[in-house]
């Protein structure tokens, strides 16, 4: 696709998915991220590939599993209360080192909550997401445009690192339409000694499999994989940041948050408030760097969410609580409006944050 | 434009169908008093023509929605008042269907009543931008899906080609070879050309029948 398409966050997701050579797909349907399944179903029969509705959550994780297991590039998608349900499968894919891709177009909760936008699965994306010391590495993408290009980085850092890739979108980026252009260079995937492809009588048995049957090789194999997630920290951290040269109030957003505040940063700067902010584009590995370092200049951040304040707490360690972080939110599947998130620039530049 | 008693709006999700819908029934009461607009989309819960309530009630457009739309209730619920839409002869109704075949399942119980007053327009609207509508042989396959599973065929086209926001005089100029194309395909006429007011004066003179659309708010 050279020329540019309308597309949703969704559509565009799951052909950027096909773009990057996923060819199974497996998910139940949930609002706001149904159209992945949707597209997939469409589009999958005619590529030769698979479309699967499984009959639960959990099924269909599982399914990934089996698929990553033989060296394929596989995906499943879901919202909020599905992805819950997928967390024993998730901790399994970690303890297997199995590559996949994991979508969460999140919606309001706790509990079955509400079909709008949320970002409030923050904690159970960045600090495991299941039972057992696991990463998965989260991107948050802010505009459909990234939902698309997230989608193939994500499958290169899975099999780069044998980790899940999981994208963390909320129903608004899954929603909404932008014009998207679809070109991409795909490098082939990386060989896969360890996939379960058949010995043809010619190399001993791959076995794929998270139990471990003496502690002092689990321990063993939980400190090999934190030494990869340190190589993740090292190299794969990825931000944006907006008129943070002479910022003197940082505002901290992701994803649909980001798009608000900048709105409300335009503004702030026409009133002569030295407004910036620091957009995390992985959630993990988090960007600290930036942050600490905008620490030294800022008298002050906001974090702006859909969340009762959950990356926050991020913000607050990247900074070493140097100086005052505030939180700026709506929940429940509301959005923080531009003048709400101007209003708490404007609060903290009361407070001396921009003289 | 002159309006038969009911307007039906079809088309591919995402090809504009709701905007298309609201923009007409302001066009409609302008001409006749008695308006009413009803979303009958079971499929999409986000982006309804329940979103321009306020609008609507301001020009005394009567709007015809299930309680859920907009809400948390996420299912493919109708409006109660559906069968005022057949019944209440005495009004003219835009109606606002959800996409795809899968969307035009809700007109399966009011189809026989349409057709059997016979004072109808089932328009398809396509947009060459939407990935699987690209060309017209792909949009004239989503159109008969449409027919088959509503139960009314097609009376005409409308061309709302758009990229959204960033649309230009040209992307419009450009649709038109492939509105035209799948006129021919489907044996049917392109009722109207609808383009963004903001583009509306680049292109007027250069196609016919245009007809001017004021994009609803989106977020972020």
């Amino acid at each position: 696709m050279s020329e540019k398409v309308l597309m949703k966050g969704n559509e565009a997701l799951a052909e950027a998915a096909i773009i990057a050579g996923c060819r199974h797909y497996f998910g139940y349907p949930i609002t706001p991220q149904t159209e992945v399944a949707a597209y997939m179903a469409k589009r999958m029969p005619k590529i030769g590939g698979t479309f699967l509705q499984a009959e639960s959550e959990i099924a269909a994780i599982n399914m990934v599993y089996g698929v990553s297991s033989t060296g394929h590039r596989v995906m499943t998608s879901s919202s909020s209360p599905g992805i819950s349900l997928k967390g024993e499968g998730l901790s399994y894919l970690a303890g297997s080192d199995l590559p996949a891709l994991v979508i969460n177009v999140q919606r309001g909760g706790p509990g079955l909550g509400g079909i709008q936008p949320s970002q409030a699965d923050y904690f159970q994306a960045t600090k495991g997401g299941a039972h057992g010391d696991f990463h998965m590495i989260v991107l948050a993408p802010a505009s459909v445009q990234e939902m698309a290009d997230l989608t193939v980085k994500g499958f290169e850092l899975a099999d780069k690192y044998r980790m899940t890739s999981m994208i963390l979108a909320d129903g608004t980026m899954g929603q909404m339409m932008e014009p998207v252009s679809l070109e991409y260079d795909i490098k082939p995937a990386p060989e896969k000694p360890w996939a379960t492809t058949g010995t043809k009588m010619q190399r001993e048995h791959n076995i794929v499999n998270s139990l471990s049957l003496v502690p002092e090789e689990l321990e063993k194999f939980n400190i090999e994989r934190y030494k990869r997630y340190d190589e993740v920290e090292k190299n794969e951290v990825m931000y944006e940041e907006y008129m943070m040269d002479d910022a003197e109030i940082c505002i901290a957003a992701f994803g649909i948050a980001a798009r608000v505040s900048k709105n409300a940063i335009t503004e702030a700067r026409r009133q002569g408030i030295k407004a910036g902010m620091i957009r995390p584009i992985t959630l993990w590995p988090f960007p600290k760097t930036p942050f600490k370092k905008a620490a030294q200049s800022v008298k002050q951040f906001i974090s702006v969410e859909l969340s009762m304040g959950q990356m926050i707490e991020d913000v607050r360690l990247a900074t070493e609580c140097r100086v005052p972080v505030t939180l700026c939110n709506r929940v429940g599947g509301m959005i923080p409006s531009p003048e709400m998130v101007l209003e708490a620039i404007k609060e903290a530049a009361k407070n001396g944050g921009a003289r | 434009m002159d309006y038969k008693r009911l307007t039906l709006i079809c088309g591919h999700y995402g090809s504009g169908k709701t905007n298309v819908a609201v923009n007409l029934a302001f066009d409609l009461k302008r001409q006749y008093n008695k308006t009413s607009i009803a979303d009958l989309d079971i499929v999409n819960p986000y982006f309804r023509t329940k979103d321009s309530t306020e609008e609507l009630e301001r020009a005394g457009i009567e709007l015809i929605c299930s309680d859920y739309a907009g809400t948390n209730v996420d299912i493919p619920a109708l409006p109660q008042q559906m069968y005022s839409i057949t019944d209440d002869r005495s009004k003219k109704v835009i109606l606002d269907i959800g996409g795809d075949d899968r969307g035009a399942l809700a007109l399966g119980r009011l189809a026989p009543a349409i057709l059997a007053e016979n004072d109808y327009e089932m328009l398809m609207v396509i947009n060459r931008f939407r990935p699987l509508t690209r060309d017209a042989r792909s949009t004239v396959e989503v159109m008969r899906e449409i027919e088959y599973a509503g139960g009314i065929p097609f009376t005409g086209l409308v061309n709302n080609s758009n990229l959204g926001e960033e649309t230009t005089a040209e992307d419009i100029l450009s649709s038109v070879a492939y509105a035209n194309e799948v006129s021919e395909l489907s044996s049917l006429p392109v009722k109207f050309t609808s383009v963004h007011d903001t583009v509306y004066a680049a292109v007027a003179g250069k196609i016919n029948n245009l007809f001017p659309l004021k994009l609803q708010p989106k977020i972020g």
